[in-house]
């Protein structure tokens, strides 16, 4: 019988880079509030957000992609044509096809990397990295570039006061490659399709075709804190268990940033040391879905508060609903 | 089994690490919202954390029902 050769890959991946693109247009709680019947104090109360960042002019998920994505690929010291994978997450494509990928790959100037985009809303990054993880040491991919990018605001439906101050645009990339030693720990994911209605799409694109009215966003927000603040605190938990960690290890916890209200239920379950450095861009940056964690830990990277070399636990949490999350290694 | 007062001394612990409230202010006759300044998303908290807790299952349409501090010990001393 003929043998068939398989693929040989690394012993262990890492991050190599991470980068973000934060859109131009600023929307304070003032301007929301110009939308909604609501407060800049409820608003803050409720989710920590002072302001959010939607696509402003020449902007969209596709210039946001470019924009991470090409900075990601240089500051790991490669060139488009080192990068053989590109995965985007994303729910801000808005046809079924193509996928924004393998636009995105064109236009990065990769060698005709293989490029897919994956649908797992807040979970995405995580569900990115997993993936690029697995390509890495499976050998299927040497060098991969995953990217969360969302344009929520076009499906933000400025009439439902319990999400409009909620969802907003960004994005933020990562390029996964080789390495001597291990800087991506086990993934813990799962799904409750039972809860699909907790967050989505309020019509089908049939439906948007027949009715000529737009398809919104719409969220249940008590289900799924009560989900986040329980399921999820514990998802987190078991991460860092099998990274084989414990909460004294950690530099940086950086979870989807949904609401700080989550973040908060979640460090009085975890039990943080007050040493860990805890993401809060939600105060800024807003809900931003796929992107959300890159884009915290950009910022913290940008900023010093987080170091090259810190050991961070990420998880992500949305509509499916699903969740994925796993300890790294910042680059 | 426990006893009202157990019971309230230890919801007040949870209510104390949830929303921040001295426990010496939750009293049987203080209600959640007004008295207390617990708003929806504590209260979220404070019913998962009841069902920890006691033991309990405390479905939806039953937590909108438990407005004090009273309430939510009579229910979980009858749930229990
Ligand atoms: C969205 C969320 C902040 C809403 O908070 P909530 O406490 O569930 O809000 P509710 O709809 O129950 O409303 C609570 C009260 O605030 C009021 N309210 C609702 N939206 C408001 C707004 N935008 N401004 C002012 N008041 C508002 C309601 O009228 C209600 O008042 P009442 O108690 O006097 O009737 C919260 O549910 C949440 O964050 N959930 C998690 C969702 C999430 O982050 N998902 C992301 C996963 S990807």
């Amino acid at each position: 019988m003929t043998s068939i050769q398989a693929s040989q890959g690394s012993p262990y991946a890492r991050i190599l880079s991470i980068a973000s693109a934060v859109p131009s247009r600023v929307v304070d709680n003032a301007e929301m509030c110009t939308y909604i019947d609501s407060s800049d104090e409820w608003i803050q109360q409720r989710t920590g957000i002072v302001e959010r960042r939607w696509v402003g002019e020449g902007e969209d998920a596709e210039s946001l992609s470019l924009d991470c994505g090409g900075r990601a690929i240089e500051r790991a010291g490669l060139t488009p044509e080192d990068i053989d994978a590109v995965i985007v997450s994303t729910i801000s494509q808005f046809v079924q096809t193509p996928g924004l990928a393998p636009i995105v790959a064109a236009k990065l100037g990769t060698a005709g990397a293989a490029a897919f985009d994956i649908s797992a809303a807040c979970a995405g990054f995580s569900y990115g990295l997993a993936q690029a993880e697995a390509l890495v040491r499976s050998g299927a991919a040497h060098h991969v570039l995953v990217i969360g990018v969302e344009t929520l605001s076009k499906v933000t439906d400025l009439e439902d006061r319990s999400t409009a101050f909620l969802f907003a645009d960004g994005a933020g990339a990562a390029v996964v490659g080789p390495s001597d030693t291990n800087g991506i720990g086990p993934v813990v994911w799962g799904s409750d399709g039972n809860q699909a209605d907790a967050i989505f799409m309020t019509q089908s694109l049939q439906e948007v075709a027949a009715t000529g009215t737009p398809s919104w966003l719409h969220m249940h927000g008590q289900p799924v804190f009560r989900w986040a603040t329980t399921a999820i605190a514990d998802a987190a938990r078991r991460a860092l268990a099998a990274a084989g960690l414990t909460p004294d290890q950690l530099d940086v916890f950086a979870p989807h940033q949904a609401n700080n209200r989550i973040t908060d239920a979640m460090l009085r379950h975890l039990k943080l040391p007050d040493t860990v450095k805890v993401a809060r861009t939600v105060k800024y940056y807003g809900n931003n879905s796929a992107a959300s964690i890159p884009m915290a830990l950009d910022a913290m990277l940008q900023s010093g508060e987080a170091s090259s070399g810190d050991t961070a636990l990420i998880i992500g949490f949305g509509a499916g609903l699903v969740y994925a999350g796993q300890v790294i290694r910042l680059p | 089994m426990a006893t009202t007062e157990e019971i309230r001394t230890q919801l007040a612990e949870l209510v104390n690490d949830v929303a921040g409230v001295p426990v010496e202010d939750v009293q049987l006759d203080k209600s959640f919202t007004e008295d207390l300044d617990v708003d929806s998303l504590a209260m979220v908290e404070i019913i998962v954390g009841c069902e920890e807790k006691f033991g309990v299952s405390i479905p939806d349409e039953d937590s909108k029902q438990l407005k004090t501090v009273g309430d939510a010990v009579a229910y979980i001393e009858s749930h229990q």
